[in-house]
């Protein structure tokens, strides 16, 4: 459960740019977390229902965008969907395969006034 | 109402603390191992073993993270090497931010190897980056060939799986052949390492490769 620690990030985030843009109310979250991250989204919106309390977060919804893990072989190039966590090239069996998409975690964008 | 868009990552904060840790102990020609695995799985007593192995070869330190408890920090004092406890007080990992003070004490000019021996747990430790030069994660075989699949960034991120408890096989259903094959799927160029630290097999070419390891780091500062 390292949503939490996550989440404490993401809320101290969002405080400092809703300070520097002169936002008291966020209404919109938009978080966008890789299938290859251990965050869970379900733990990620219990954490932030922790500030709720707080005037900026009131109101505001979390929306989690899914990131499907995708690999890119090193060796023909070729870029595909991984399925449980194989990483082998379908097109020429290589292992050298790097991790193209899935691992992000990062806010997209915040929306409020 | 206005839309701003951040593109931050989540994890920025530790990130640029890693990196400091990591210049720090580049500038000491100091190798720093994230030691992880799963609470049992028996990251103590391959540290034990570890120690008995190299101390008399290189000056080694170890960071002690724990949830509450210092009774690991107590098991590896015995041997006379330098100790820190980190107490994360609930937190499931350490991050980069709980590392940095606890290096203020150590001597860092006088160690070779520093090993930090993260909290027990195969999932969070994962996503935080200290500042080490290599990351070993144990799997012992009792705790099944699933293991792979279900926690797969641990391993991903790895350069090293010590597979421990090779004696207790005869008494599980674990496939170590295909459990190898398994890891390898998930990250191929994985060094892995069959072990037991009960009865002491196995570890000459865990603790040879941790060897090279420390030698290549300070050549590799000297040389800058």
């Amino acid at each position: 459960m390292h949503e939490l620690s996550l989440m404490m990030g993401i809320v101290d985030q969002l405080r400092k740019s809703a300070a520097e843009n002169n936002i008291k109310k966020i209404s919109k979250v938009m978080l966008v977390v890789g299938e290859m991250t251990m965050a869970v989204p379900d733990a990620l919106q219990l954490a932030f229902e922790a500030f709720k309390e707080e005037e900026l977060f009131q109101n505001a919804v979390l929306e989690i965008r899914k990131e499907p893990v995708r690999g890119e072989c090193k060796d023909c190039h070729h870029n595909f969907g991984v399925e449980d966590f194989a990483f082998v090239c379908p097109n020429c069996s290589s292992p050298n395969v790097r991790i193209a998409s899935g691992r992000e975690l990062y806010i997209d964008y915040y929306e409020g006034d | 109402m206005v839309k701003v868009r951040m593109a931050t990552p989540v994890l920025q904060q530790n990130d640029e603390v890693a990196r400091e840790n990591r210049k720090l102990f580049r500038k000491k020609g100091l190798f720093v191992l994230n030691l992880m695995s799963s609470p049992g799985s028996g990251k103590t007593s391959i540290l034990e073993r570890t120690i008995e192995k190299l101390s008399s070869r290189l000056k080694l330190g170890v960071i002690e993270g724990d949830i509450y408890t210092t009774k690991d920090a107590e098991r590896i004092e015995k041997f006379g090497i330098a100790v820190v406890q980190i107490n994360t007080a609930g937190a499931c990992h350490l991050d980069a931010r709980m590392v940095q003070p606890a290096l203020d004490d150590l001597d860092l000019n006088d160690l070779d190897l520093l090993i930090v021996e993260n909290v027990g747990n195969l999932v969070c430790p994962a996503e935080f980056d200290l500042g080490e030069d290599a990351r070993a994660a144990v799997l012992s075989v009792a705790e099944g060939n699933d293991k792979p699949a279900k926690y797969p960034l641990v391993f991903r991120e790895s350069q090293v799986v010590l597979i421990n408890k090779i004696d207790l096989l005869p008494h599980t259903d674990c496939d170590i052949d295909q459990l190898e094959k398994d890891l390898k799927l998930i990250n191929h160029q994985l060094k892995l390492f069959r072990v037991s630290a009960r009865l002491d097999q196995g570890f000459e070419p865990w603790v040879q490769w941790l060897e090279e390891q420390v030698n290549l780091k300070k050549k590799l500062s000297a040389s800058q």
